[in-house]
């Protein structure tokens, strides 16, 4: 046991020695208000809360603090750490932190995954962690060879001194590391050294989800477990008013059949029977007061609402007298549907409920909140709470829910079961569940001068707050305007002398939720297609016209040239094949991309070719922001092509795979990515390959067929 | 009771003969690699082997296996060593993963069949499964790549 080392001003580094033998490195935030160095945690629990574990065997485990849901950060984190340690890469594990405040996002403050920040929020505590593991592991075989720390050398987990020609691995260390002080001082490699960071490495998740070994929360099984699915009201705010289970229980292996708050839980031996039993409940519901919904209405209020001022987001110049000045004025309205996350591990949450404990199993983006959610539903303190976060089979955003309305759920009906219990949702419950992105209506209008330059530019946005009811709400709505409503918008990296951005959010009562780059999911649409709209207006060049407009935007011009560049923008096309570009700042990033792509007789849109390029800042994992790019691109082209929720009388319209389509293996173009050179410290990489792509693609199709799409998903009808 | 080959190895399962194989893989027998998406055969997700054909698991009641033999991912070989997977690991296939154990079973069907598949094959062969993380373009490279370690494998 030693004492800690102060890092940071709330920090410590802490070391120990790890129960059964090792070296373990951690990270230690006093309790707010208690003394500053006084350290109280118990040897036992700070082993809990380690960052990095050295066995005796060799092995170094490093724990995740953020979920793994397909963005590769159970590779990156331990690529940051390994950049300082210097082990063995073979002998890495990783394992999903328990939930503890060290775990806490740098920035968000609770233990989550979202917002793109793993790599940015991590990047320096991680190569902490490794480097004090390697400073000690040295000064333990210095002090074993009685010789200077400073004339010691790490290679692939062995210490190593030069003149003696004595070497020693790290797992024979790492007893002897444990019992010694950590560093005061943790300097960091200058990036001129980096061995690991910025060069493609394969994921170490890869062999496990290609033998069926992986495990999602899907897959859990505890003894004793039952399945439950539970029957949700047809509209959203519905309630149980009769409930009829007679023939439900009759089915072989259905348990029982409870009301819980959200609807009625059918508890089986297996997720079979609990269905077929789900499918004969015979419920009479309340809809309550969200019946009237209609996704076709709401089209039409939206439009009318956008012709009125709302709260202002951002306003530059006098928008209104340059428009009425301007030699030419253009106007559009822009409409994006409610999307769903259609993650494909459905949501499914694991309860075992005890008399004064809980124990949970899921794949889940927001540990903090889940944790208290469930302990408050359960009547525990969340440290009576011990939550396991598994594999997930896709986030996207909605495994973050605000409500921890998937963990909720599972408490509740664990508290019915009586019994450990699985609460599984098919994929029509998940479609049919509600926290969709929301609709948003985007109304611009422009105005040009003689020479067709824009020099005026207002934009009304239309859309619920995702905010508003979170934990995020103090600091993301300030004066009636949600940060995520206008970001992309209000924070236009264009150089409009006059611009206005106002917003409207009418308050609906379908849950909604952050999707896959929240608000940019729709500023990105709407403005990069407006923006096209205005260089046609003006007789410029798209590309060209962007060009001007970054001017003071060095890094987003580099990648709107890099992106034109690579695809020979300019240069001929085959018949009927149009090129459409676009570029957007979202969380931190520069990405651009040129879209090409055709539309056939019927209305059908072939998409050929996509080149991204971006401006992450340093890159941690080169092959992995490639796959988040190809990734993002492929899920924008499902919203731009495929996919709308909608609602009529309050009731969701899509079911499955079949009305809710995502892209499939045969329309996937050719993507291509390229990164700028960067030593700017890095910024997100899951979310900013979306929102460019709906707009390059629209401002595609006008090239080839000069029709203009300002409707989401782009609809063939349209374009026959 | 009913009795099949599992990945080589004969079971027995005492539940009603509608239940879809996914759940009596899933529920009944532990051998959780084979996953539920959609229940409608429209993903994939839950795609294993037949005697040798490729099915969806989720619409299959355990009746239409009983004496035949069945193969899931945890069955496609021991060791990482089928060229699939070699090739999915070699390419970094997957991302959140869900899916990947229905789109290797799906293209071992079409490998078997097909030894040097193009990409209109692969475009047929693999249309039905769903990836929402969008790793489409890997995969059609990874099925390309096994093509190649099979037949070195074979001149071997």
């Amino acid at each position: 046991m030693s004492a800690p080392a102060m890092v940071g001003r709330r920090s410590f580094i802490r070391t120990s020695a790890a129960v059964g033998g090792g070296l373990v490195v951690g990270w230690y935030a006093p309790r707010i208000g208690g003394p500053g160095g006084a350290v109280s945690a118990a040897e036992k629990d700070f082993a809990m809360n380690a960052f990095v574990r050295i066995g005796t065997d060799e092995t170094v485990t490093v724990v995740a603090a953020h979920s793994e849901m397909g963005q590769g950060v159970y590779t990156s984190l331990p690529m940051l750490l390994n950049e300082e340690l210097q082990a063995d890469w073979s002998k890495i594990r990783v394992e999903a932190a328990p939930v503890d405040k060290v775990y806490n996002h740098p920035v968000f403050g609770i233990q989550m995954t979202g917002g793109s920040t793993t790599s940015p929020a991590e990047w320096e505590r991680y190569r902490k962690m490794g480097a004090v593991a390697r400073m000690m592991l040295v000064e333990a075989a210095a002090k074993q060879w009685n010789v200077d720390p400073t004339t010691c050398d790490v290679k692939d987990g062995v210490v190593l001194h030069g003149k003696s020609g004595k070497r020693a691995t790290y797992g024979s260390l790492a007893n002897a590391a444990s019992q010694l002080q950590p560093p005061v001082s943790v300097p960091l490699k200058d990036r001129k050294a980096f061995t690991v960071i910025g060069k493609s490495t394969r994921r170490l998740d890869t062999p496990s989800k290609t033998n069926g070994t992986a495990q999602f929360g899907l897959d859990v099984n505890i003894p004793g477990m039952l399945t439950a699915v539970v029957l949700r009201p047809p509209v959203f705010g519905g309630t149980v008013k009769t409930l009829d289970a007679s023939e439900a229980l009759k089915i072989a292996g259905v348990k029982a059949v409870e009301k819980v708050p959200s609807g009625v839980a059918v508890i089986a031996t297996g997720f079979w029977p609990a269905k077929l039993g789900r499918d004969k409940l015979k419920v009479e519901w309340d809809l309550g007061a969200n019946a009237g919904i209609s996704t076709e209405q709401m089209l039409r209020d939206f439009s009318e609402t956008s012709k009125k001022p709302g709260a202002v987001a951002k306003k530059t110049g006098d928008p209104a007298a340059a428009l009425q000045s301007a030699a030419k004025t253009i106007t559009a309205e822009y409409d994006v549907p409610y999307l769903a996350h259609a993650m494909m591990e459905p949501l499914n949450c694991v309860v075992d409920l005890r008399e004064g404990s809980c124990e949970i199993w899921t794949g889940t983006q927001f540990e903090t909140v889940d944790r208290a959610a469930a302990a408050k539903t359960a009547g525990l303190d969340p440290e009576k709470v011990k939550l396991n976060t598994t594999l997930l089979g896709g986030g996207f955003g909605r495994r973050a829910n605000p409500a921890s309305d998937f963990v909720v759920e599972a408490v509740q009906v664990a508290k019915v079961a009586k019994a450990p219990v699985k609460v599984v949702w098919t994929r029509e419950d998940d479609l049919k569940g509600g926290w969709y992105r929301p609709m948003w209506h985007d109304r611009f209008a422009a105005g040009l001068d003689a020479s067709g330059e824009p020099v005026a530019w207002t934009h009304t946005i239309v859309g619920q707050s995702i905010m508003q009811g979170t934990l995020f709400e103090s600091f993301t709505i300030k004066d009636g305007v949600d940060s995520t409503s206008v970001e992309g918008a209000a924070d236009l990296i264009y150089g409009f002398p006059n611009l206005q951005v106002d917003l409207h959010s009418p308050k609906i009562g379908v849950p909604v939720q952050w999707w896959r780059s929240v608000g940019h999911s729709h500023t990105g649409f709407s403005v990069e297609a407006f923006l096209d709209e205005v260089a046609h207006a003006g007789g410029k060049d798209p590309y060209e016209l962007r060009r001007k407009l970054l001017v003071n935007q060095p890094r987003m011009l580099a990648v709107l040239d890099l992106a034109a560049k690579k695809a020979n923008w300019g240069s001929k096309l085959a018949l009927g094949v149009g090129r459409g570009i676009a570029a957007h700042f979202s969380f931190d990033s520069y990405v651009a991309q040129v879209i090409e792509a055709s539309v056939g007789k019927n209305g059908e849109v072939r998409v050929h070719r996509v080149v991204c390029a971006l401006d992450c800042g340093t890159v941690i994992n080169p092959d992995t922001v490639r796959a988040q790019m190809e990734g993002g691109i492929i899920f924008g082209l499902t919203a731009a092509l495929k996919t709308e929720i909608t609602l009529k009388d309050g009731r969701v319209e899509q079911n499955n795979f079949h009305d809710y389509q995502m892209l499939r293996l045969f329309e996937s173009p050719e993507i291509e990515v390229y990164m700028v050179p960067s030593t700017e410290n890095p910024t997100g990489v899951g979310e900013p390959g979306v929102p460019c792509v709906a707009p390059a693609l629209v401002n595609a199709i006008f090239a080839a067929t000069g029709k203009r799409v300002r409707r989401l998903p782009i609809r063939v009808s349209e374009l026959a | 009771m009913t009795s099949f080959f599992l990945n080589g190895k004969a079971v027995q399962v005492d539940v009603d003969p509608a239940t879809p194989l996914l759940w009596v893989l899933r529920d009944s027998l532990a051998s959780t690699g084979t996953k539920f998406g959609c229940g409608m055969a429209l993903c994939g997700a839950c795609t294993v082997h037949l005697d040798g054909k490729a099915i969806r698991s989720c619409v299959a009641p355990l009746s239409r296996v009983a004496g035949k033999k069945v193969t899931t991912i945890e069955g496609l070989s021991d060791n990482l060593t089928h060229p699939l997977q070699k090739a999915w690991i070699e390419v970094d296939v997957p991302q959140c993963g869900y899916c990947q154990s229905g789109q290797i079973m799906s293209a071992a069907v079409l490998l078997a069949e097909n030894s040097k598949p193009t990409d209109k094959d692969i475009d047929e062969a693999m249309s039905g499964n769903i990836c929402r993380c969008g790793t489409y373009p890997r995969i059609r490279k990874a099925i390309h790549r096994a093509a190649e370690l099979a037949g070195e494998r074979r001149a071997k």
